[in-house]
């Protein structure tokens, strides 16, 4: 039995969609998983929300907690202005924290633990930042880049830093969330893997011994569902800071 | 951490190979990857935009709305019973002065016909007082005239004793008349 902590992360082309230039579209198994969350969304959204109850029962109460959540979020950290983004920001949130929650189910495939999907969506928090930032502010967005109160010597380097940390901002942005998916999920397989491990290889043995990364795969887990919710909050509060200096580039 | 942990991925990225290789880093799943998560998120994020959120939000503005309404509901009944309340005070406080009115005018009243009573009967009482010292007067004088003639009497047969005759009548009565005024 050969334990492999990386197969969970292969792409499997369930069918093929079509063809742009020479590349193949397939519909693979991340896509299927992206729907699914998408449908896990729609349906606690509105599904949760379809009684409309003025006392809201538990599906409800869940919808209505997110919704109050990142609202909640936005606004301290992007202002009211920053509602004008709520739609944006809570489907990034939603869509990494429930894709996030499902790939923790065994078997089952996380989105987030692939660069492509992380990076795509830094790359859309990052182009809305400066395409906003330019529309609402025009030429004012680069204040961003110039601190108030800097001393007048050490203004370029400053600048320099500013404008470098700008444009790391997706690259940060994106590789946190998928290295820490991505490490969690082959930290959870590797001592999975180690139980079944000792039990084929020193038998009964094996198995008793097997109850210590047994404890610990179950310990993982309670910190990987941690994880998951945190990693799209981070995710959704540096979405709301970024966009918070397209909305006020002053500082 | 963050970084590390990419740098880790990408070594054993390298180490895959050409055969097999990273998932993450294999290239060729890249464009299928994109074109799913577009088509996702845009349909999340019209489902979000056009029917989750204005949903969410109807139902929120309308539990705000029934609150605020219940609120000023009770403050409204709460108003009524303190304006019900003063109102009873206010009654309350003149029907205890008219009484305290009516009760000093009885008063008054009712002294004032005592004071007439007692005064009528005084006076009364102070004729029928005259009255009577007049009588006890009359009476006195009508008396001391009998004793005059007694004293008259007694003192003429006492002369007439002492001496054998009856003295004068008008002497006689002229020395009692002087002896009743020594």
């Amino acid at each position: 039995m050969k334990i492999d902590p990386i197969h969970q992360f292969n792409i499997e082309p369930l069918f093929t969609i079509g063809h742009i230039g020479n590349q193949t579209i397939a519909f693979t198994n991340s896509s299927l998983y992206m729907f699914l969350s998408v449908a896990v969304i729609s349906l606690l959204m509105i599904g949760g929300m379809a009684k409309r109850q003025l006392v809201p029962g538990r599906l409800q109460s869940i919808a209505e907690i997110s919704y109050e959540f990142v609202a909640s979020t936005i606004r301290s950290t992007a202002g009211a202005e920053g509602m004008k983004f709520f739609p944006l920001i809570f489907s990034l949130f939603m869509f990494i924290c429930i894709s996030n929650l499902i790939g923790i189910i065994p078997y089952t495939f996380t989105v987030s633990s692939h660069i492509i999907v992380t990076a795509a969506l830094a790359f859309l928090v990052f182009f809305t930042v400066l395409i906003y930032g330019i529309y609402k502010n025009g030429f004012k967005f680069f204040k961003i880049f110039v601190p108030s109160g800097v001393p007048i010597y050490i203004l370029p380097l400053v600048m320099f830093i500013e404008i470098l940390s700008f444009f790391l901002r997706p690259v940060s942005h994106s590789v946190r969330l998928f290295a820490n998916m991505l490490a969690g999920h082959i930290a959870l397989k590797v001592f999975a893997g180690f139980v079944a491990m000792l039990g084929v290889s020193l038998g009964a043995v094996g198995w008793i011994g097997g109850v210590l990364p047994l404890a610990l795969t179950v310990a993982l887990t309670a910190l990987e569902l941690l994880v998951a919710f945190l990693q799209a909050y981070v995710f959704a509060i540096l979405t709301c800071i970024y966009l918070n200096d397209a909305i006020h580039p002053g500082h | 951490m963050a970084e590390k942990s990419h740098g880790t991925g990408a070594h054993t990225g390298a180490d895959g190979g050409h055969g097999g290789g990273f998932p993450p880093f294999e290239s060729s799943t890249f464009a299928s990857q994109l074109v799913s998560l577009v088509i996702a998120f845009v349909a999340l994020y019209v489902i979000v935009s056009r029917i989750a959120l204005p949903r969410v939000e109807s139902v929120i503005d309308a539990r705000q709305n029934a609150i605020e309404g219940d609120l000023a509901a009770a403050q409204k009944l709460k108003d009524e019973s303190d304006a019900a309340l003063k109102a009873y005070e206010t009654e309350l406080a003149s029907a205890r002065s008219r009484a305290q009115a009516i009760g000093n005018e009885t008063r008054e009243k009712l002294n004032a016909a005592a004071e007439a009573e007692r005064k009528t009967l005084e006076d009364q009482l102070a004729t029928k007082l005259a009255a009577a010292e007049k009588q006890i007067a009359a009476t006195r004088e009508a008396a001391m005239s009998n004793v005059r003639g007694i004293a008259a009497d007694a003192a003429g047969a006492i002369v007439q004793r002492l001496t054998g005759e009856l003295p004068d009548k008008k002497t006689v009565s002229k020395a009692v008349d002087a002896s009743l005024k020594g």
